[in-house]
Order: C-alpha cells, then sequence, then structure tokens
C-alpha cells in the first residue's frame, strides 16, 4: 500500500444518516472476483435510472462537484455488511477521506486497510463542513494523517482520532499481514498450548 | 490464594485466544478458531495469498461454502442447480479452484451439507461454546448464540486470517442486553431482536459486542437465539453473544463434528466456565420487557426503523431532531407510506421465509403450522428458501415441503436468496414484501424493491391472507 501523504481537496457532501453499504456498492456488483470497475458502480441506486442515465440531481453527478476526494457523510456512515467492496468503490470513485461524526465498526476496518481515511469528527464541525460544501462546490479541506489534524478554509484546526498502530501502518505503507506474519513464533506457542478440537478437513 | 477479577462471557473468550495481547501501540492479536469462507467476500483475499506466495495456514480449521450468488431454482433433469448468470457462474468455478488449489473444504453447489454459511456452521457441529468464529460476511455474529466470539470481516482480514489464523483486534467495549419476562404466543426471537434494534437504533451497538441475557434468552431455543445474534449487526454491534446451557449442550451433542466420549466431557466442563460471572461488569447495558413485547414489523429503510405490527407509521414532523426527521422523509418517500398509516391490512407482493436469520427447521416448522391446510392469497409469490441442504431434507422428510407446496408456495433449493438478491431471486421495483431477512435497506432485496422484515409467524400469516397480518390472529390454540 501507498503511504498516505497530506493531502488537500475538494469536499463533497451526502449528509443522510445511516449510508450503509447496500447504498454504497449494491449486492449485485458483487460477482467480480477482482476490485476492478467498482468505482463506476459506487452508489449506484442514487445516482444512476434504470436506464443507466446519470441522475442530475444527485450530488456526486453535479459538474461542479466532479473531482472531490473528500465525501462528508451523515452520522453512522457505512452500516450493514461487511463487503471490503464499499470502501474498494469508494476509492474507485476517487475517494481518499470520508468524514463523519462515527462509522460502523467493519467498515472503519476495511477504510483502514486500503488507505481510505476515516476522519471522526464533532457535530459541529460535521454541520460546519456539510453547510461549506453546499454552498461553495469548490471548498477545499486539507488532511493531515501525520497530524491527525483537518483544516477547515477559514484555517480553523480539527483533530480527528485514529488507532495508534493503524496511523502507523498508512503512514509508512506498512502492510498489517506482514506485521502478522512476523509473529509465527507466537502464533506456534499459541497453537502449540491450544490444540484445535474441530477438524473441518475430516469427514463427518 | 489469588482473587480473581470478574469476567465476562466475551472477555474469557477473549483472554483465552490472545497470541499477544493488546499494549498502547499495537493492537490484540487474536488467535482464531474457525474461518468460514464463502463466495462473494474471498476470491480477492486468494489473489493475495498468490500474490506473495502464501499458503491457508491452517486448512483444518477453514471451511467453504457457496451460498450469496448461487440460485435457489428447482435442480434439472440432471440433478443439478442450473447456473445461469455467467458472472456467478464464474465466481463459483473461481471458489472451486481456490478451495482446490489451497486445501480447503467446499461444500459445492447442491451437495447435501451445502447451505448459508451461518446455518452450515452449527448443524455440522463446527460451532462450538468458547470458539472464534470469522467470515467475510456481518451475519457471522449468528454463531454468537453458542457463547463463541463470533464476528465478521472484510477481504484483507479474510486474507489476514488464511494466511496466519489470526486478526489483529482492539478490544470492543460489552453491552448487557437483558430481555426479561416472558414471551407470549405469537411473538418470537425475532421480535425481541427487531425490538431491541428499534430501541437503541442501528448505531446504538457500534464499538460493543452484546451479551444477550435474562430469561426470555434462557428459554430460547438455540435456533431462537442464533435468530437473535444474527441481527446484532442491525444494531451495529459486531457480535453478539449468549451465554452456553443445557439447551446448547443438548444442541451440539451428536452433531457431526461435536466432541465425542470424554472428548465431550471435558468439552462440556470447560464451557461451563464461560458464562459471565456474578459481579462482572458491562461498559453498557439495555433492558427489554419480554412479556411487553408483541409482534414487531419494520416499516422504514434499516432495521431500527421498528415497531410494534399494531401501531402507526411514525410522523416525521414529530421527530426529535432535524436529521431524524430528514432520515424517515426518505425512508417513508422510498417505502411509499404515509405517517400515521397503519402496516396492518396492507397488500404486499411477496413473502420470502428464509436468510440466515429464519431458514432454519423451527422457523420453517412454525410457518408450515400457520400456512397448512391454506392457499396463498392469489397475486401473492411466496418463497420459502430453507438455509441448508440439511434443513431441506429435514424439513422434507417431515412433510413440510408438501405442506407450502400445497398452498401454492415456491419451495426452493438452499442459499441467501432474496436476502441479498445478487442470485436471480428480487423483487421488482415498486413491489412489497413481508421478509424474514435482516436488512431492509434500500434496494437490498432488489432495486426499487420494499421490504417489511418480521418474524416467520408474521411473514406466514400474511402469505395466506394477501395482506400484513398480526400473527396472533391466526393462530389457533391447540387443544
Amino acid at each position: 500500500m501507498e503511504p498516505i501523504k497530506t493531502f488537500s481537496g475538494k469536499v463533497v457532501a451526502l449528509p443522510i444518516n445511516d449510508i450503509d453499504t447496500d447504498q454504497i456498492i449494491p449486492a449485485r456488483y458483487l460477482k467480480v472476483t477482482d476490485k476492478a470497475g467498482l468505482g463506476a458502480a459506487c452508489f449506484s441506486d442514487w445516482r444512476y435510472e434504470s436506464d443507466g442515465t446519470p441522475k442530475p440531481d444527485f450530488v456526486l453527478n453535479q459538474p461542479e462537484h466532479q473531482g472531490a476526494v473528500v465525501l462528508i457523510g451523515g452520522n453512522n456512515f457505512g452500516c450493514g455488511s461487511s463487503r471490503e467492496h464499499a470502501p474498494w468503490a469508494l476509492m474507485g470513485a476517487g475517494f481518499k477521506a470520508v468524514i463523519s461524526t462515527y462509522f460502523a465498526d467493519i467498515f472503519k476496518n476495511n477504510s483502514l486497510k486500503n488507505g481510505l481515511l476515516p476522519v471522526i469528527v464533532d457535530e459541529e464541525t460535521h454541520q460546519q463542513l456539510i453547510s461549506l460544501a453546499q454552498e461553495d462546490a469548490d471548498t477545499t479541506i486539507t488532511v493531515d494523517l501525520a497530524a491527525q489534524m483537518v483544516t477547515l478554509p477559514d484555517g480553523r484546526q480539527v483533530g480527528f482520532p485514529i488507532d495508534g498502530f493503524s496511523k502507523h501502518c498508512l503512514l509508512n505503507g506498512v502492510d498489517q499481514l506482514g506485521y502478522v506474519l512476523s509473529l509465527e513464533e507466537n502464533i506456534q506457542a499459541y497453537e502449540g498450548a491450544n490444540p484445535a478440537r474441530v477438524n473441518t478437513l475430516e469427514p463427518a | 490464594m489469588t482473587t480473581q477479577t470478574p469476567q465476562t462471557l466475551f472477555e474469557k473468550v477473549w483472554n483465552q485466544h490472545l497470541v499477544r495481547p493488546q499494549t498502547a501501540d499495537l493492537p490484540a492479536v487474536l488467535y482464531i478458531d474457525l474461518h468460514l469462507v464463502h463466495e462473494v467476500t474471498s476470491p480477492q483475499a486468494f489473489t493475495q495469498l498468490r500474490e506473495r506466495g502464501l499458503t491457508v495456514r491452517r486448512p483444518d480449521r477453514t471451511l467453504a461454502t457457496m451460498d450469496h450468488s448461487t440460485p435457489t431454482t428447482p435442480r434439472g433433469a440432471d440433478g443439478l442447480i442450473p447456473v445461469t448468470d455467467a458472472m456467478a457462474a464464474a465466481q463459483l468455478e473461481v471458489m472451486r479452484k481456490n478451495c482446490g488449489d489451497f486445501g480447503i473444504r467446499l461444500f459445492d453447489l447442491g451437495t447435501r451439507n451445502q447451505g448459508i454459511v451461518h446455518v452450515i456452521g452449527p448443524e455440522q457441529g463446527i460451532t462450538q461454546p468458547g470458539m472464534t468464529i470469522v467470515c467475510g460476511d456481518s451475519h457471522t455474529s449468528t454463531h454468537g448464540a453458542f457463547g463463541a466470539l463470533a464476528f465478521g470481516i472484510g477481504t484483507s482480514e479474510v486474507a489476514m486470517v488464511l494466511a496466519s489464523q489470526c486478526l489483529l483486534q482492539n478490544k470492543p467495549k460489552t453491552m448487557a442486553v437483558r430481555v426479561n419476562g416472558k414471551l407470549d404466543a405469537g411473538v418470537t426471537a425475532k421480535d425481541i431482536i427487531l425490538g431491541i434494534i428499534a430501541k437503541i437504533g442501528i448505531g446504538g451497538g457500534t464499538g460493543y459486542v452484546f451479551e444477550y441475557m435474562g430469561e426470555a434468552i434462557r428459554g430460547l431455543s438455540m435456533e431462537g437465539r442464533m435468530t437473535i445474534c444474527n441481527m446484532s449487526i442491525e444494531g451495529g454491534a459486531r457480535a453478539g453473544m449468549i451465554a452456553p446451557d443445557e439447551t446448547t449442550f443438548n444442541y451440539v451433542y451428536g452433531k457431526p463434528h461435536a466432541p465425542k466420549g470424554a472428548d465431550w466431557d471435558a468439552a462440556v466442563a470447560g464451557w461451563r466456565n464461560l458464562p459471565s460471572d456474578e459481579g462482572a461488569t458491562f461498559d453498557s447495558e439495555v433492558t427489554l420487557e419480554a412479556d411487553e413485547l408483541v409482534p414487531m414489523i419494520t416499516y422504514g429503510t434499516n432495521p431500527g426503523m421498528g415497531m410494534p405490527i399494531t401501531s402507526s407509521v411514525p410522523d416525521p414532523d414529530r421527530a426529535t431532531d432535524v436529521s431524524h426527521k430528514m432520515a424517515l422523509d426518505k425512508a417513508l418517500t422510498y417505502m411509499g407510506l404515509q405517517p400515521g398509516e397503519r402496516l396492518l391490512g396492507k397488500p404486499v407482493d411477496v413473502v420470502f421465509i428464509g436468510s440466515c436469520t429464519n431458514s432454519r427447521i423451527t422457523d420453517l416448522r412454525e410457518a408450515a403450522k400457520i400456512m397448512r391446510g391454506h392457499k396463498v392469497a392469489e397475486g401473492v409469490r411466496v418463497m420459502v428458501v430453507p438455509g441448508s441442504q440439511q434443513v431441506k431434507a429435514q424439513a422434507e422428510a417431515e412433510g413440510l415441503d408438501r405442506v407450502f407446496k400445497e398452498t401454492g408456495a415456491e419451495w426452493r433449493e438452499a442459499g441467501c436468496s432474496m436476502c441479498i438478491a445478487m442470485n436471480g431471486d428480487q423483487l421488482q421495483p415498486g413491489q412489497y414484501a413481508v421478509s424474514t431477512s435482516n436488512r431492509n435497506f434500500e434496494g437490498r432485496q432488489g432495486k426499487g424493491g420494499r421490504t417489511f422484515l418480521a418474524s416467520p409467524l408474521t411473514a406466514a400469516a400474511t402469505a395466506i391472507n394477501g395482506v400484513i397480518t398480526d400473527p396472533r390472529e391466526v393462530i389457533h390454540p391447540t387443544a
């Protein structure tokens, strides 16, 4: 994974609470066996008419919002299914970060493993960002992961939480699987002390 | 002599699986006893293993099935289930190749043990108390009914578990979900969990593991407990657990993979230590009174938008805050419902009985009891989809398939079917369905489809009346 550097970019607001992963990427697109092409299907049912033409009133289709890299969702963003296709689709659609007051647990984990930053802000900042994005499509913010800081257009800086290990991995492009595999001795020791009761390979 | 701090069920299972405890800088390394795999969330994980030249560390702790993208249409003359969707067929073929290449046991489409991933684990006796269980599926919480710590993971984590049998986890908080009292006739486990989610909201359990407890939970069968734990994720909790007891042991006993002889005795002795200690503390608590509960139904577009079936659709203008009002407005527009409208008596197009929430043998028996001797209402499509080939065989041995078919309902092959609508089973735009599944999100059961979540009893009563029906109206008191 590429290390995440400080970035600035346009924000776009989709201020709907409880946006579930079925909206982010409907299940019928999950028949793929790779990650390609999911960006085009991101928010498909909100974004396209049944004949595939874009709905002009959907915010992500509006010309002035093209090129946005930060999505501001409503509360509890990413609830529902565990599909990692959700962050893949959002990244495929060009997003580097999602801002909300809180995220569903599995979506947050999946995002952190792919370099899509879940940025948690307080209610007031959340509302302010939504207003800014809705009033001016060119609203740009800066996201600094190292400092855990979002800089708003007026210069105000707002901190956001992230667990130390995920931060370290994202900043340095460290691969979490590599870290776990480096613990082979510990894993072996655990397995030695805790033999399996079930063997799925045995016929039954 | 040391005095041990009282521990919750969750803490016991968590602590027993620590390869490395959590530190200030690093998440815990948690050992995974059982990894369940299905065709939709695993292909990219196997690709990762191949790219890095890795093997599956413990194929003996891994089990694969096909359920999500599989059709549930009746078998052809060759005895096989036809897969007409080219992308689904390709995905299933990839699953076969991955399982073959990496030495993983696969319950292939239509074979005798195939079924929904959260149905097959328990019925094989592979799901056992005290285990850690993961799967690339959010309804893995189902297995918590056995006192296992079971939760859904993403595809990156699937790759991690395949390669290392471990996961990196930050310790979640715990919430005690107490359900006091006894359920009235016609009120089920599904109504309990819909009641809980309506109370706490779909984000209410975010960051928590639930432990369900109390008289009403103790009184449930294992299948009822699975229904409850299954929908923990709809309350935002990745996992929900129930302490194992005699009901649990009796269910596991004799299952194909259950311990036998002296191993059984040793296993049960260990499992008896799992329930939360007296004095163990939880980070949060919520209580529901079962005797006040009536059959529940959802009216909106997430599982938290639920109400007693006898109530009326809420008025967005009475919402407590603006974002709640907006959410309600949006939901009612999508659902085509008016504030104050009653759902009882509302015509539906489809009734779906199935999914990892409600497709087990007791669900089918309860539905059949209501539908027996009746005809499905004219113009209503009723689909009954058993959760596994084993459930299907059991139901057929009991003649339940004939009961359903005689009513005019469809009796189908095992799979996720219309719960996820990626396999040909789906609603048409605008159609209304009463569904025993777990999600009523926009488009979940087909683009433009409109879902009312309810229990198998409510679904069955609705199937014969053609309109949303309180099951208590059609349950005849048994002599």
